[in-house]
């Protein structure tokens, strides 16, 4: 593997190694030393261009807990507010002798394009609406733990039904899931209004539902997307509330669903309004699961990516 | 397994006249031999220890596991004391990640603190003494052991750092180039040390 840069990449087996390799990445969390040597005297930088906690924090770790140096740069700050071009900032940056670029952009593709200009490895940390494919992984990580310990050993997905909600249009960690779930082969139903559904879905590999209520009792997973701001004076919908009656998890809807079924949420979460505080911190709530497998599962991608010889 | 209990003479020569040959693959343990290798160690282990006192038996990935549980397991029908069996794999503690593509990492499965215990590591193939040494920083990053032993099924010469075993099943004389093999009906469903020729098999650190 040489860059990451879609969840599409990644061949079942592939992502059976990531999952397995993040398992035992998980256990330094609980050891007295946090750090593995395997990654000493590599450099990784974290290139954002969009604001993120989660995300650019769990590579960060991730990448310490390796032993590689980890330098972040935001757009915030930094020449990319003087106006340099994504190309210019790319080619600055691996000129410094970097071996793995992290990059999370507004713009689709971003990365992709970074991947043609430099030698360093390439991870998509988000690229506009189009993937966030180690989103998926630690969101399958995460699936897989909560059913190996009702069903031992489920090694893939296959039987399992997972319901993302909310608004598909718009979101990568949506697009990067039905990938990776896919080719787990588990079910995916995508259920949101129909204005947040994006053209030529068609074509996905998954079911589509405008009503969320006939969904609930069936799903193993209901996983809930955040609205994102700027979307709701968008038209998209009438008001936050009919958003919530439609296609928030509410406590009605937490009660309806199936036994042992899960809940993940990518985060950053609005309370209230795509999920309620019942429901996110319900015991079948994976939230913060998802959070502490972010980085178990970006130490095992950094590991893939830079653990070999070049 | 099958230790069978009574403790065994130490073999009296500790390199054993056979002649290296260039013969294509040749026995040099079979399963009888194995077992009561694993059985003197086990004794060994207790003897040096005074005792079941504070041991941890400590596999390292692939096959020095099940020979740890085969030594607990002798070290049991002894004492009728279960010794608490671990892995420690060492991949990520290698001088060699950089000289070969991207390497599988094992499992490791800490049974009790290291902090304050006797660590017996436990592998098959004692060679160059580099996985020893990445078992050894590995292990300092799990806790403080109160000492560290080493208990190897075959030593087969040519260490590149000064490293030695403390028990050892079978000195076996090789050419630097050929590759011990070691079964074990756990993962390979026979008992069986042997040596390969050279470049049939990739060259291996142990």
């Amino acid at each position: 593997m040489r860059h990451l840069l879609s969840a599409a990449d990644l061949d079942r087996h592939e992502i059976g190694e990531i999952l397995d390799l993040a398992e035992e990445m998980s256990l330094v969390q609980g050891r007295p030393v946090k750090k593995l040597p395997a990654l000493r005297g590599r450099t990784v930088v974290n290139l954002f261009f969009e604001d993120s906690t989660r995300t650019r924090s769990s590579f960060e770790i991730a990448g310490k807990w390796l032993s590689a140096d980890v330098i972040n740069i935001s757009a915030k700050g930094s020449s990319v507010s003087k106006g340099e071009s994504l190309r210019d900032t790319v080619l600055t940056v691996a000129a410094m002798g970097v071996d793995a670029l992290v990059i999370r952009h507004h713009a689709s593709g971003a990365p992709w394009q970074a991947s043609r200009w430099i030698d360093a490895h390439v991870l998509n940390a988000g690229d506009g609406t189009h993937e966030h494919p180690t989103q998926a992984l630690l969101d399958a990580f995460t699936i897989r733990r909560h059913f190996r310990n009702s069903v031992p050993d489920v090694s893939n997905f296959e039987g399992k039904t997972v319901a993302i909600v909310g608004d598909i249009t718009h979101s990568r960690v949506a697009r990067s899931n039905v990938l990776l779930l896919n080719t787990l082969g588990a079910q995916v139903i995508l259920i949101a209004p129909p204005t947040l559904l994006p053209s030529g879905i068609d074509s996905w590999p998954v079911l589509v539902c405008t009503d969320f209520d006939q969904v609930v009792p069936h799903a193993d997973v209901v996983m809930m997307l955040r609205v994102q701001r700027e979307r709701m004076s968008g038209g998209y919908f009438p008001t936050p509330r009919e958003y919530t009656i439609g296609y928030g998890l509410t406590r009605p809807r937490l009660e309806a669903m199936k036994p042992g079924a899960a809940i993940c949420h990518p985060g950053p979460m609005n309370r209230g309004l795509e999920i309620s505080a019942d429901a996110a911190d319900a015991a079948n709530s994976l939230i913060l699961d998802q959070v502490a497998a972010g980085v178990s599962v970006r130490m095992s991608v950094l590991y893939e990516l830079l653990g070999g010889a070049e | 397994m099958s230790g069978t209990g009574a403790p065994q003479a130490r073999r009296d020569d500790p390199w054993p006249g056979a002649a290296v040959s260039s013969e294509p693959s040749r026995v040099v343990m079979e399963a009888d031999q194995i077992a009561r290798a694993c059985a003197r160690i086990a004794h060994q282990i207790l003897e040096a220890n005074r005792g079941a006192e504070g041991l941890v038996l400590m596999g390292i990935p692939t096959r020095g596991v099940p020979l740890a549980h085969r030594l607990a397991t002798a070290m049991d029908q002894v004492e009728g004391v279960r010794v608490p069996v671990g892995a420690i794999d060492v991949t990520m503690y290698r001088d060699d990640l950089r000289r070969q593509p991207t390497r599988a990492v094992g499992h490791t499965d800490l049974p009790v603190e290291v902090e304050g215990s006797t660590v017996v590591l436990v592998d098959d193939v004692l060679y160059s003494g580099r996985t020893v040494r990445a078992a050894l920083d590995a292990l300092g990053d799990l806790g403080r052991p109160r000492a560290v032993r080493l208990a190897v099924l075959v030593d087969r010469g040519h260490r590149e750092l000064p490293i030695r075993a403390d028990h050892i099943g079978s000195y076996i004389p090789t050419r630097a180039g050929e590759h011990v093999s070691v079964r074990l009906t756990e993962l390979d469903g026979i008992d069986q040390v042997s040596i390969e020729p050279a470049s049939d098999a990739p060259p291996r650190e142990a």
